[in-house]
């Protein structure tokens, strides 16, 4: 047997591999690649609109905390390989119960009833999509319908002011010292959902049940627990969002949020978390959802119309994936 | 051998039996496998190999009967009681998540970490590396699994099992998707498991693996124990004969005449492939058996593709009946009367989805279609002609192809091109993963379809089946064809008077060595 052609053989594909990795790697930091450079650009040619003023820049991560918290929980849904399309219109419904319950009850009332109203949507998402057996796609795009339509009814449709400051000032309105309080609750979701996803065997489960389901489930992973579980962080982180939209614009509405769902997936997508589970980090998804908001805020210094903006923005997000796809 | 270690069996199933319904799967079987040993499970589709295995890893109860593991006797049927008691089944990747590294998929729900939160990483890799080392195994822990070949992928899989203080390894055709090299060096690995005192269980189909790595053989046969014997003293005919229950001429050699004063069917002139193959020259005469050896990436696959039409002749001609055919596409290639029978049956070859009749029909269905209308009638009574001629085992030709075992697969295969009547048949690989009894017949159908005229370019690397069916052989290396030889020479390589498998042993002792001579692939 030609046993020296043997071990010739695998000791290329050995390096082959590791080449291959390496390659593979660095397409996955084509994201933060992409946010210097983006950043770089706006700064030279937006230098005299004010751009790089620090006002500004807060202003960016104002409106991107948001997106970007929703981001860190479609991270690990995606990762197992499932969905979730109702977080924006699950957003716009707690805004709405929070709102009332503050004003019936008061601001502890108003977090219970936010959290609540998550915890039972995400419960409804997850026991649908793993013992009913709907595929995610389509339970959570019927939730969204549910939520709004819930929402507009119980709100009649109407905004719901919220005045009290205890609750205002934690949740987006106010800063800590120099720092807005919404900064703070995106960094500590992005520390927790990256320390989850990469440091928690939790989080391996997670990789794991979205790489391949049979696989996992093989090695002793409870991969239907593991989708409940992050059906259910998912619709909590919205929950939260939702909260601090109430709290940043002062009113309980059905319309908050509505379409974020669409700008969630684009940043995790962006950030390189794969459509197809298995693949995903949170910091390129909070990198991906700065990145939306760098370009927004960038398309309007620019004093470019809507429609201009749209086709931009359209533009840029396609030559971002494109860049960091394997093929 | 490294057989005799003392202490107690690795596994002792006795008087097994396993009923489901009124259908008896195993009836009274035993099964002794030794500690430090290979030890070999053989049968035809049916005989109750995977229906043992089942009950041994704890998958299914047995009816009747005791199990003992290492002398402790199995109270609790369970896949992780059995896990628990050591016994570990290999399954083809199944285990693998392909987006996790090696070293993660390794120690899965069991990684080490520090300060009982977080994962330990630098451990994790250490110990994988560590493992994969003892092994024997050359594979970096941080990659990739879906960057693995597969038979890096199994050595992963075995390499996991072992972790999870596996003593007892089921390994259920493991080789399947291995090349050679990968095969070698899967058997050096396994080698060094019995080293280790790791009771090794292998299935698999073909005969030269069980004859490179087999301590000990146990066949069965419909459900029933038949013999269980030490690998020497075993010739490969009687293995044979104990696994189909009769004595089976199939892979004799049978002396066949053909007239090569006739005009040739299919020529190739000088032909040149995308890469491979090179400056291949060949000529096939009606009812001939041409036979393509060389090791696996040899460049034989990729001449069936040519041949076949997918991939482009890029200098050279490829002549049909003295006709030079311009630009062979697929389409043409069929129209020209030639079929293909590509290697992977399940993606190349069949729509598993499908119904077995509508797989059948689907290279015909123009000519089954007066009209553009499917003529339902006609297309069944051809399917079902085949499907008898055949032999195929199946309840219904409306039944997902993915029902059957792989013999009757790759019969499918078979039917659909048959149904097509091309005059020229290239086969690549035709055996692979198929049973004993359903080779001898796919043995006996290749000469029948020579004896009616037609010609066929047989790509196998199973040497008695090409010594079997071949007129000549022509041996390919490294995308050229480097060798032709004729009837005469092969038979020159068996001894004065030897018969039977005497004369099969020294017939592949000769090709052996002829292929071994042109060297490796690339």
């Amino acid at each position: 047997m030609p046993e020296g052609a043997t071990g010739k053989t695998s000791g290329g594909a050995a390096e082959a591999g590791g080449l291959a990795a390496a390659i593979g790697d660095w397409r996955q930091y084509v994201v933060y690649g992409g946010f210097v450079v983006i950043f770089v650009i706006f700064a030279l040619t937006l230098r005299d609109r004010g751009f790089l003023t620090p006002f500004n820049l807060l202003n960016i991560v104002r409106q991107t905390a948001i997106i970007a918290i929703m981001a860190t929980a479609m991270t690990f849904v995606l990762c197992a390989g499932e969905i979730d399309l109702s977080v924006g219109a699950l957003a716009g419904f707690v805004s709405v119960t929070t709102a009332m319950s503050i004003d019936a009850f008061g601001t502890a009332a108003g977090i219970v009833a936010g959290l609540a109203t998550g915890l039972v949507v995400g419960a409804a998402n997850a026991v649908l999509t793993t013992v009913v057996g709907i595929p995610s796609f389509l339970v959570t795009l019927a939730m969204m319908g549910i939520a709004t339509g819930t929402a507009m009814w119980v709100s009649g449709s109407a905004a719901i002011p919220i005045v009290d400051p205890s609750y205002t000032t934690p949740f987006g309105s106010g800063n800590l010292g120099a720092v807005p309080s919404l900064l703070l609750w995106m960094a500590a979701v992005a520390v927790i959902g990256q320390g989850g996803l990469r440091k928690t065997s939790f989080g391996r489960k997670v990789l794991a049940t979205g790489g391949s389901v049979l696989s996992a489930r093989y090695s002793g992973v409870d991969t239907r627990a593991i989708k409940r579980y992050v059906l259910i962080a998912s619709a909590l982180s919205a929950a939260l969002a939702g909260m601090l939209y109430a709290g940043r614009l002062h009113t309980g509405r059905y319309q908050l949020g509505q379409g974020d769902e669409l700008s969630v997936i684009a940043a995790a997508v962006l950030g390189g978390t794969s459509l197809f589970g298995g693949k995903g980090t949170v910091a390129g998804s909070i990198v991906g959802a700065l990145m939306i908001g760098l370009i927004n805020n960038g398309l309007i210094l620019m004093n470019l119309e809507y429609s201009q903006q749209l086709i931009a923005r359209g533009v840029i997000i396609i030559l971002a994936v494109a860049l960091g796809s394997t093929r | 051998m490294s057989a005799c270690a003392a202490g107690p069996d690795a596994v002792r199933m006795r008087s097994i039996s396993k009923y489901f319904g009124g259908i008896t799967a195993l009836d009274g079987v035993d099964l002794v496998v030794r500690p430090g040993s290979v030890h070999a499970l053989l049968g035809g589709n049916g005989a109750g190999k995977s229906t043992i295995l089942k009950i041994l890893s704890g998958v299914q109860p047995p009816s009747a009967g005791s199990v003992e593991i290492f002398g402790v006797t199995v109270k609790e049927f369970s896949p992780e009681a059995a896990r628990r008691a050591g016994v570990a089944m290999i399954y083809q990747e199944m285990s693998l998540v392909p987006t996790l590294t090696v070293a993660e998929n390794i120690f899965l729900t069991r990684e080490p970490k520090t300060g009982g939160i977080f994962l330990d990483d630098r451990t994790t890799v250490g110990r994988a590396r560590e493992l994969l080392a003892k092994l024997g195994a050359t594979i970096d822990p941080r990659a990739p699994v879906e960057r693995l070949s597969a038979g890096q992928k199994q050595m992963t899989e075995i390499a996991k099992a072992i972790s999870q203080q596996a003593r007892i390894l089921i390994l259920d055709e493991p080789t399947s998707a291995l090349s050679s090299a990968e095969i070698s060096h899967l058997f050096g690995f396994l080698r060094g498991l019995r080293q280790l005192g790791v009771a090794v269980i292998y299935v698999s189909h073909k005969m030269d693996e069980i004859q490179q790595i087999a301590d000990t053989v146990t066949i069965l046969r419909n459900g029933r124990h038949v013999v269980t014997k030490a690998l020497p003293e075993l010739t490969l005919d009687a293995i044979i004969e104990y696994i189909v229950g009769r004595r089976v001429h199939a892979f004799e050699r049978r002396p066949r005449a053909v007239d090569r004063n006739r005009r040739p069917l299919l020529e190739l002139r000088h032909v040149h492939g995308p890469r491979w193959p090179i400056d291949a020259s060949l000529v096939l005469y009606p009812g001939e058996v041409l036979g393509i050896a060389g090791l696996l990436g040899s460049g034989r696959s990729e001449l069936a593709r040519v041949l076949a039409g997918i991939d482009p002749v890029t200098q050279g001609e490829v002549v049909v009946r003295d006709k030079v055919l311009r630009n062979p596409s697929a389409r043409r290639m069929i129209a020209a009367g030639i079929a293909m029978i590509p290697e992977d049956r399940r993606t190349e070859g069949l729509i598993l989805e499908h119904s077995i009749f509508s797989n059948i029909c689907l290279p015909t269905i123009d000519r089954l279609s007066p009209g553009g209308f499917v003529d339902d009638r006609k297309a069944r009574s051809v399917a079902a002609e085949l499907m008898d001629r055949l032999h195929v085992k199946s309840g219904s030709i409306r039944a997902p192809a993915r029902t059957l075992s792989g013999g009757n697969q790759q019969k499918i295969v078979l039917a659909k091109w048959l149904a097509a009547e091309p005059d020229i048949l290239v086969l690549d690989e035709p055996t692979a993963g198929v049973d004993i009894g359903s080779k001898a017949e796919i043995v006996a159908l290749i000469r029948a379809l020579a004896d009616a005229g037609r010609g066929i370019i047989m790509i196998s690397s199973e040497l008695a089946e090409l010594l079997a069916t071949s007129d000549r052989i022509l041996i390919m290396r490294a995308g050229r064809l480097v060798r032709e030889i004729a009837r005469e020479e092969i038979d020159g390589w068996a001894g004065a008077g030897a018969i039977g498998g005497e004369q099969i042993s020294d017939l592949e002792k000769g090709l052996e060595l002829a292929i071994q001579e042109a060297g490796p692939g690339a």
